[in-house]
């Protein structure tokens, strides 16, 4: 490792040339990484790059076929969750993993419950020590509700609270901020400071940039499941990581487009469901891109959801070229002329054993119907035509998607949705967890498809694509739409001011 | 979380060698697999069981298939779905009891028939309210219509049998086409199973089928009516079911409340043995129909050769085992065999470029 | 939004704990035996003789055992059909035994049944572990295989009340305080259970296990073990209930037991068990189990024609699981008002 030199504190925990494989597949070839008491260590790299393999392994998920691993210099053979815990190595994982009928409290202390004398589980010592750590992470919880139904940010919380129950020397935390807002992430970066200086090792994994020079003491990348450096952030940029990430010079992102908006395709008026948004008012004319931006939880989402029927409005009307759409109905939206592209594409964009060919031709299943049966060559057929448009890289038509990658199964989710030839096209997180190459691809698509005349409603977490992409940009805050704003109106200042609401705004 | 799922195409290639990619086969698939064994059982059965290989015997094998014949079909169809319908055998009793009570009070036998279908209609559309509609657990409500039912055909009935059919219809039942053996009433059976197995591979509401046994969130962004489907294929179970009560009820001369207790866990045994995954989203009627057909002619073969009953009960527990322990297995083998060519491969690398 | 929100949660107060008694998942199924036995009480004053008591305990034993097990399994996410035949084989086991060596001490002979029951549990528990198959199909498969045992040992035999020592049959005669002495052993080994379930570290396990098998596994609970063991005491209290079984009826065959299985999984889903894991108690089961087999008894005091008490218990039944999921489609309605935003 070249950056050793730059040496600090002692070595803590090291991983060299770990390699990782299920069946044919390598997901990491040369894991190799060293991370030091008191110090963050960021890991960047595509998805794709090995980094979760890498976590499962330090979290002894997996056990890899080869390499070498230490902790304080003694070596580690995991063969379980809980030999890893045991030697102090903690992980908070992107996706919380909580225990929804079980209380807070319970899910901060399983396996390790506080006992009474009769070696029973002492469940009010348990809620008071629940109850001292989330004072001393400063944030109001009830250890004993259900953890059914908490925000993502709440369960965030929580796992970070068992963290530090746990006195863990190495804390790993695999895109813990991906779902917080602002304050939320700066609330999680004092915690994880004070764990640092109170002598903890911390791997730190984001695709967010800012948070990774806002927080990390070096940086280590990977790609294609390859170790590629090491450097000190005071040493290096943005650039040099992502060209590192990358392997190659990363050309402008956003696609040019002059924009020359129809007639109004999609009308939403009055549109609310109780208890999550309310008053939702705009429309996409034929040919614009129309972004939805704000915080995760500001109801984007949920607004989507329910102008394609996912979930039924309590209020208000959907039209699509002056036809009003049945609420709480996907078909009369799907037969309107609509399209989904779903944020979660694993569990909602794709059946993920089914093929590419049965997946691209789900959404034109009665078209394919000649007297009620499925004409298995047609729809082999018009699939193939798709795949290739959108330039999914498949072996066959007869591959399951769930061995694609992230951005060829967008791709086949894409591909899916423009074979119905929609009018009206949303889509929620159209780049989430799809590399930098393809992501540039899915962006000049997107505008392509506005450029033939579609109504694009997009839905953006990522600042820069909100701003690259949209004629138009609507922000939301806590259920409403707080600003509706052209694209020469929209600035970063502009769309943030406008998605914490003026009370943050304000100070 | 879901980096394994995806490829790392660059390194991929020095393995490539290793471990060659496969894809699905239809001869090589586990329906295949199910078509292949009961082949290879019948083949056994006729060369060294005596009397196997004749006309009785298709004709008795068959009479005795039918029932769990004709509720596997729609039970595929749900199971495909991931969910399940334990109370089938009950509403082929009730049906039974409906059907006799109907008969004995006078009415004409068709009427009666029509009735006792009617009753399984109903108690379909029961089952599918509750599990499509008000989305209740179909393991918990099924327990539950499954005493239900079972205690409204008590209720019909009570512990009389009716057994004064008429002999031309109860001789339909049995009768057999020409000297072949095969009985008269696989015609319909066989219709009933050609029209499930179009629904479920050949239109677009058996597509759907499969994507909502993969995942529910997937099928309803595509716009699949998870409800309406799951609905109509609990009255089709109810409907097919109340059939099979007739055919037994006509077949064995008896209406009876117990008729039929205790099928659904045959027909469930037989499902799952040809292929289909409890978990849904995987099964076909051809690997299903091999499945009945196993079970239906090791049964009466071992019943031509003597062997009690007992051990037939034991073989169906031990097949259905198995067939859900061999993927398991030859996974487990598969890996093995992975590390192994594995660690031969990294060896071979060390030792090819030292230091 | 989310720490505005969590700002305006109430500690816990008098209203508060009136509204978690009322949550409990136990109650509903407590209400509707209550109410039962007193409503057949006034009808039928008999009901509640020491003798009608005698015989409403005696008839639910067997069923709060088998519940009281089945719920530690359902618990984990899991099910086990084979318990009916888990039985069946103890009780006969339990007859031959008898018949071999009449002085065989009774202690002994549980001992030996309780083991031959763990071993048949365990049996699941191996294949559905090692296999990672769903149990549901493994139980299936097993209810078959023990069954067809038990058809092979038995033949056409049975054993009757006079080939058992009469001690052993005195366990379902006498009584401590009024209770029969099998039903006082159930009961001892359920209030076991019910505080290994809800104190014990290795208890709740096996509800994060059924909450969220995976996040279980990613938490680096021993899984495995947990549910092996689940279905081995499962095992075992189906061992039990077989040699009790053999104490309390006259006849013990081929046949014993079977078809119980989904009595037991119906008793513990109306005791507020979820079917799909994470929640329920062994109280609440074994009081879904006496529930269940009052109700045959109260339908007789009240002569109520008996071929209704089966689709009674079906109604029943399903009763509960609507009242389960009206109750928690009420709670996620409560959250997103309490905690989502005013709007």
């Amino acid at each position: 490792m070249e950056a050793s030199a730059a040496a600090q504190g002692p070595v803590l925990l090291a991983v060299h040339g770990a390699l990782k494989t299920f069946g044919p597949v390598v997901a990491l070839a040369d894991g190799t990484i060293e991370l030091r008491a008191g110090e963050i260590l960021a890991l960047c790299g595509e998805n794709g790059a090995g980094k979760s393999t890498l976590v499962k392994i330090l979290a002894g998920v997996h056990a890899p076929d080869a390499g070498t691993f230490t902790m304080d210099g003694a070596p580690c053979a995991f063969r379980s969750v809980a030999d890893s815990k045991a030697t102090g190595i903690s992980v908070i994982y992107q996706e919380p993993t909580l225990f929804p009928d079980l209380s807070v409290a319970e899910n901060i202390f399983i396996g390790r419950q506080p006992k009474n004398r009769l070696g029973l589980i002492d469940h009010a010592q348990m809620r008071r020590d629940a109850a001292s750590l989330f004072t001393r992470l400063g944030v109001p919880m009830n250890p004993g509700r259900r953890a059914e139904g908490l925000s993502i940010a709440d369960q965030q919380l929580i796992e970070i609270a068992k963290a530090i129950s746990l006195d863990a020397k190495v804390l790993v935390m695999d895109e813990p901020t991906a779902a917080l807002s602002g304050a939320e992430v700066e609330r999680l970066f004092k915690v994880a400071r004070a764990l640092r200086d109170a002598g903890a090792a911390i791997l730190f994994i984001s695709h967010r940039f800012d948070e990774v020079f806002a927080l990390a003491d070096r940086i280590t990348v990977m790609r294609d499941g390859r170790y590629i450096s090491t450097h000190r952030t005071t040493e290096t940029s943005v650039a040099a990581i992502v060209h590192e990430m990358v392997g190659r010079d990363v050309d402008a992102l956003f696609p040019a487009r002059n924009a020359e908006p129809g007639p109004i395709v999609l009308q939403v008026s009055g549109l609310g469901r109780r208890g999550v948004f309310r008053d939702i008012d705009f429309c996409v004319r034929a040919g614009e891109i129309v972004a939805l931006a704000g915080l995760v939880g500001a109801g984007r989402t949920e607004v989507a959801r329910a102008i394609f029927g996912i979930d039924k409005s309590t209020s208000g009307t959907v039209s699509v070229n002056g036809h009003e759409l049945a609420p709480g109905n996907p078909q009369s939206a799907i037969a309107a002329g609509i399209g989904f592209v779903p944020e979660d594409r694993r569990k909602q964009g794709l059946v993920m054993d089914l093929s590419v060919a049965r997946n691209t031709a789900l959404t034109l299943r009665r078209r394919f119907s000649r007297f009620g049966l499925i004409d298995f060559r047609a729809e082999k057929r018009t699939a193939a035509t798709w795949a290739r448009t959108l330039q999914v890289k498949i072996s066959s038509m007869d591959q399951a998607v769930a061995t694609l990658s992230g951005g060829n199964q967008q791709k086949v989710v894409l591909a899916k949705w423009l074979a119905t030839e929609p009018k009206v096209l949303i889509i929620d997180e159209p780049t989430r967890g799809i590399d930098v190459g393809t992501k540039a691809e899915v962006h000049r698509l997107i505008a392509e498809l506005a450029g033939h005349g579609m109504a694009i409603l997009m839905i953006s977490s990522e600042l820069p694509e909100v701003l690259g992409m949209a004629d138009r940009v609507l922000v939301m805050h806590e259920g409403l739409i707080s600003a509706a704003l052209e694209r020469s109106e929209a600035t970063p200042e502009s769309v943030m001011h406008a998605a914490t609401g003026s009370k943050e705004a304000a100070t | 979380m879901s980096e394994h799922a995806t490829v790392a195409v660059d390194t991929t290639a020095p393995l490539a060698d290793v471990v060659p990619v496969r894809g699905p086969r239809w001869y090589a698939g586990r329906d295949a697999t199910m078509v292949y064994i009961l082949l290879a059982f019948l083949a056994y059965a006729a060369l060294s069981i005596p009397r196997f290989a004749s006309p009785v015997t298709t004709g008795f094998l068959l009479l005795d298939v039918v029932p769990t014949l004709l509720i596997a079909m729609p039970m595929t169809l749900i199971i495909v779905t991931g969910e399940i319908d334990l109370s089938v055998a009950s509403i082929a009793g009730l049906s039974s009891a409906v059907l006799g009570v109907a008969w004995a009070s006078g009415t004409g036998i068709w009427v009666s028939i029509f009735l006792a279908l009617g009753a399984g209609l109903l108690a379909g559309i029961f089952n599918g309210v509750l599990v499509a509609y008000v989305g209740l657990p179909s393991l918990a409500v099924t327990i539950g219509t499954l005493a239900l039912f079972r205690g409204l055909a008590l209720v019909v009935i009570g512990d009389n049998a009716v057994a004064n059919f008429p002999n031309e219809i109860t001789a339909l039942a049995s009768a057999k086409l020409g000297t072949s053996g095969i009985p008269l009433v696989i015609l319909p059976v066989v219709f009933v199973v050609l029209v499930f197995g179009l629904v479920l591979h050949h239109t677009a509401f058996g597509r759907g089928l499969y994507a909502m046994g993969y995942s529910k969130d997937a099928a309803h962004f595509v716009g699949i009516n998870v409800g309406n489907s799951k609905f109509w294929l609990y009255v089709a179970s109810g409907l097919v079911s109340a059939a099979a009560g007739v055919f037994w009820t006509l077949r064995y001369t008896s209406a009876r409340s117990d008729n039929a207790s205790g099928l659904e866990l045959t027909v469930i045994a037989a499902v799952l043995l040809g292929g289909v995954s409890i978990f849904g989203g995987k099964g076909s009627i051809p690997g299903v129909l091999a499945g009945v057909l196993l079970i239906g002619s090791l049964n009466y073969a071992l019943r031509l050769g003597r062997v009690s009953d007992v051990v037939l009960v034991t073989v169906t527990g031990l097949l259905l085992i198995a067939s859900v322990i061999a993927p398991s297995v030859s996974a487990a083998v598969g890996r093995w065999r992975h590390s192994q060519r594995l660690r031969r491969h990294l060896a071979r690398d060390q030792g090819a470029e030292p230091g | 939004m989310s720490t505005q929100a969590t700002q305006t949660r109430p500690g816990p107060s008098g209203a508060s704990r009136l509204g978690a008694l009322l949550r409990l998942r136990e109650l509903p199924v407590t209400v509707a035996l209550v109410a039962l036995v007193i409503v057949t009480a006034a009808v039928n004053p008999l009901f509640l003789s020491p003798q009608g008591m005698k015989d409403l305990m005696l008839n639910a034993t067997i069923m709060m055992l088998l519940a009281a097990g089945q719920t530690m399994v359902i618990v984990t996410r899991n099910i086990d059909l084979s318990v009916g035949s888990i039985l069946g084989l103890v009780a006969f086991g339990t007859g031959s035994i008898f018949a071999a060596v009449p002085t065989m001490p009774i202690w002994l002979v549980l001992l030996v049944g309780v083991g031959f029951g763990a071993l048949l549990g365990s049996l699941n528990g191996l294949l559905t572990v090692w296999a990672k198959v769903p149990s549901l199909v493994i139980t299936l498969g097993t209810l078959y295989v023990f069954r067809g045992v038990n058809n092979g040992w038995a033949g056409p035999r049975q054993f009757f009340a006079g080939d058992r020592p009469e001690a052993f049959g005195n366990l379902s005669v006498d009584t401590l305080l009024g209770v029969p002495i099998i039903t006082v052993l159930a009961l001892a080994v359920v209030i076991v259970l019910a505080v290994y379930l809800a104190g014990a570290r290795s208890g709740r396990d096996l509800y994060a296990i059924g909450s969220d098998p995976e996040a279980a596994r990613l938490f680096g609970i021993n899984t495995s073990t947990r549910v092996f063991t689940a279905f081995l005491v499962n095992g075992a209290l189906a061992g039990l209930a077989g040699v009790l079984y053999a104490s309390r009826f006259n006849a013990v065959g081929a046949t014993t037991g079977s078809g119980l299985e989904l009595d037991v999984v119906a008793a513990a889903v109306v005791g507020g068990v979820a079917i799909f894991g994470g929640s329920g108690t062994v109280i609440g089961a074994a009081i879904g189990a006496i529930l269940l087999n009052t109700i045959t008894s109260s339908l007789t005091a009240l002569r109520v024609d008996k071929f209704w008490q089966q689709a009674i218990v079906g109604v029943l039944i399903i009763t509960a699981i609507l009242i389960d999921r009206l109750a928690s489609l009420r709670h996620a309605k409560h959250l997103r008002e309490r905690e989502g935003r005013n709007v």
